[in-house]
């Protein structure tokens, strides 16, 4: 029983952690991600052989720690980075899942891909060139997409002597720069990820610096208060009708608690309807649950028999959503085609479909100086702007800033079913 | 706040019954693709979570290539039994009687490529618009980039340059008609996470995976069972050994560790120490560098 016990403590107790690097062509992401699978052992022996040949084959000098990550055949042909890759590895502590984004190409479509679901943001800074447009770049979309934690890892140190003085510069220059963003939780780590110091052992060419190793933040970073557990949401996305004896009147709401928590006896209003209830019971498989609280799949079902379908929302009265057809966002075009003013598109947000009309582009933002752009009314790939859209009925949401889940939309092209736009609800 | 934290297992539960609802929402005629290995059992037992206490609203399907485990049929007839699910199955020899496809010959003779035909003629014949299937981004450097939900045109291909950017948890699941998605529910978990999974939750599994002894030879640093059906060069000398599955395959390709493992403790210990990748002992990666990627590009699992 103890041996149990243990075997439990030790395998089953873990956080999950998600986070996104980013860093331009030769800050060495690919090899900080290498470095932390290899010494985290999630590299195994037949990969490392599989990229020891590659590499060889290619006539590479190191072995190429990139070719872990670049699994398409065109990306190892081309030497290029063409999409978002994920990439897992696991200590005692957490399981990590990386979202690892190309430098270069369409590279601003990876990064808000990449940065929509992360918990961290590693930018990495190379210490030779300091901080330059496309490290602001990073930081804007780390904070337009509302990751809580930015970690900058100042790499190379190892080619500039070690020195305190280049980690401190680049370190002010990045603080002035950031105070238009909008992140709360900034951190700073001279490192070398080729040589190792600070990634997972502390370095012993920077005794100067006695804050965490990357690692030791990346196992430790308080992430438990990331999540919104005070505004009651619950999405619909199916309905549960058994159609058995045992459950012969059994009604359940099938869906994700998108934010807050949930219990029996919890006074809540159905969303679009407005018609109110109080949970009966939060169900699943095993049994039914005291309290359920983001972000669990669980089945609700209700005191009250309320027509309630796909797309509705379940939500705390306390509390309730903004609600509107007029809708306000920034908009990360991800398409070739630009984006049609006054044109149509398909949307979805939460479990819910619905269409909209762009009505207006109030401004776009030059990502690189974070200057307003008022006079363009045009939206090409990769670039991000604040829109109006007209839909064809009533969202209902919360602030993106305040809750990512109520407050992202996508946008759908409708001639070819892509999907083209990123949008979070202001 | 500390109440409300969730194990990594949960998370990943959570999220997987999640996809599997907007599949079974999104489209019209769904299909869970089995096989009778740990992933698509646990693929399984998440949809019978998803939709609880109704039933998993969509059939499975099992494309077999005759040449699978006995042990593996049984178990998931057993299965099928026990839950009252259906489970469709279509049958790669039927491919190889309509001419649709050759039978490899030779010492490596496999039907793992024949596979696709008839899973593509399968999708077609029954109409099926979305397939759901247990594969995971930690399994082959090209599902790596594989998104949950997964575009197929019209003649089943995937085209991995071309993909949709995949944000937040919004699914898109458009298509146009003879188009169809696959949808991997399980793509962040790794193989630890699927064994301490089946762990937690107790999720029944073949005896495979579990030590026995076995005839078995070794070819090429992999360990194969032998069968009838198995070609064997006159070098490879079968012998009887203590071993299991780490997956379960069709026999041809899959390889059979050594092993004493005799439960779900000792299979958790032994992945933990182990230093080669699950599929380094799948006979059909080693075929090339980009022998996934070619095939799932042409319609494969």
């Amino acid at each position: 029983m103890t041996e149990t016990k243990d075997f439990q403590r030790g395998y089953l107790n873990m956080e999950l952690l998600r986070f996104t690097t980013a860093g331009s062509v030769d800050d060495g992401k690919s090899t900080l991600i290498g470095r932390l699978l290899y010494d985290s052992k999630a590299i195994f022996e037949d990969q490392m052989e599989a990229i020891e040949r590659a590499s060889e084959q290619k006539g590479d000098e190191h072995v190429n720690l990139a070719l872990l990550t670049d699994g398409l055949r065109a990306e190892r042909e081309q030497g290029i980075t063409i999409d978002v890759a994920y990439r897992y590895f696991a200590t005692p502590k957490r399981k990590f899942i990386i979202a690892d984004t190309p430098g270069h190409v369409q590279y601003t479509r990876n990064m808000v891909t990449g940065a929509s679901t992360a918990n961290v943001a590693i930018i990495l800074v190379d210490a030779r060139n300091g901080v330059l447009e496309q490290t602001i770049r990073h930081g804007y979309i780390a904070s337009l997409l509302r990751i809580p934690h930015a970690i900058v890892c100042v790499n190379k140190m190892d080619l500039v002597g070690y020195s305190e003085k280049v980690f401190l510069d680049i370190q002010k220059k990045f603080k002035e720069l950031s105070m238009k963003l909008d992140i709360q939780d900034f951190r700073f780590i001279p490192i070398s990820a080729l040589k190792g110091d600070n990634v997972v052992e502390r370095s012993e060419n920077m005794d100067w610096y006695d804050g965490p190793t990357l690692m030791y933040l990346l196992e430790n970073i308080y992430i438990s208060s990331d999540l919104n557990y005070v505004d009651g949401r619950f999405p619909v996305q199916y309905v549960v009708r058994p159609q058995a004896e045992k459950f012969h009147d059994y009604r359940g709401y099938a869906g994700r608690i998108a934010s807050g928590t949930f219990e029996p006896g919890d006074r809540v209003a159905v969303l679009p309807s407005g018609f109110t209830s109080t949970i009966k019971s939060v169900d699943t498989m095993k049994k039914s649950l005291e309290q359920a609280f983001a972000p669990q799949s669980v089945v609700l079902t209700l005191e009250d028999d309320i027509d309630i379908s796909r797309g509705d929302m379940i939500v705390k009265e306390n509390k309730m959503p903004e609600i509107s057809q007029d809708i306000e966002m920034m908009v990360c075009w991800l398409s070739e085609t630009p984006m049609v003013m006054n044109g149509k598109y398909s949307l979805k947000h939460t479990t819910s479909d619905a269409k909209c009309i762009i009505k207006d582009l109030p401004f776009k933002i030059n990502i690189n100086t974070l200057e307003k752009n008022y006079e363009d009314k045009s939206l090409s790939l990769n670039e991000i702007g604040r829109i109006r859209i007209r839909t064809t009925k009533p969202l209902y949401y919360d602030p993106y800033r305040r809750n990512r889940v109520t407050g992202s939309i996508i946008l759908i092209d409708e001639a070819t079913n892509n999907t083209v736009g990123a949008g979070m609800i202001v | 706040m500390e109440k409300y934290n969730l194990n990594h297992l949960r998370i990943l539960e959570a999220e997987s019954i999640y996809i599997i609802r907007e599949v079974a929402a999104q489209f019209e005629r769904p299909v869970l693709l089995f096989s009778g290995g740990k992933d698509s059992i646990v693929m399984f037992y998440l949809a019978r979570k998803a939709f609880w206490p109704a039933k998993v609203p969509f059939p499975l399907m099992h494309i077999d290539t005759g040449h699978n485990f006995l042990e593996t049929l049984e178990f998931r007839d057993q299965l099928m039994k026990k839950t009252g699910a259906t489970c469709l199955v279509r049958l790669v020899q039927d491919s190889i009687d309509q001419g649709k496809v050759v039978e490899e010959t030779g010492v490596n003779a496999s039907r793992n490529i024949l596979q696709t035909v008839t899973l593509l003629d399968a999708i077609e014949e029954l109409k099926f618009d979305a397939a759901l299937g247990g594969g995971r981004r930690d399994e082959e450097k090209a599902r790596a980039k594989e998104r949950f939900f997964s575009h197929r045109d019209e003649f089943g291909q995937w085209d991995p340059k071309n993909q949709r950017p995949e944000l937040w948890n919004l699914f898109n699941g458009k298509k146009n008609m003879g188009e169809h998605f696959r949808v991997f529910p399980l793509s962040n978990w790794t193989e630890m996470d699927v064994w301490q999974y089946i762990y937690m939750e107790d999720v029944e599994i073949p005896d495979l995976y579990y030590t026995h002894k076995r005839k078995v030879f070794y070819r090429d640093g992999v360990w194969l069972a032998d069968a009838p059906f198995m070609v064997k060069k006159d070098t490879e000398e079968v012998v009887e050994k203590d071993v299991r599955c780490r997956t379960i395959g069709d026999i041809t390709c899959t390889g059979m560790t050594l092993s004493k493992a005799n439960s779900l403790e000792d299979i958790i210990d032994e992945v933990a120490a182990t230093r080669v990748t699950e599929r380094g002992g799948r006979y059909d990666d080693k075929r090339s560098e980009a022998a996934m990627e070619d095939r799932k590009k042409e319609g494969y699992f």
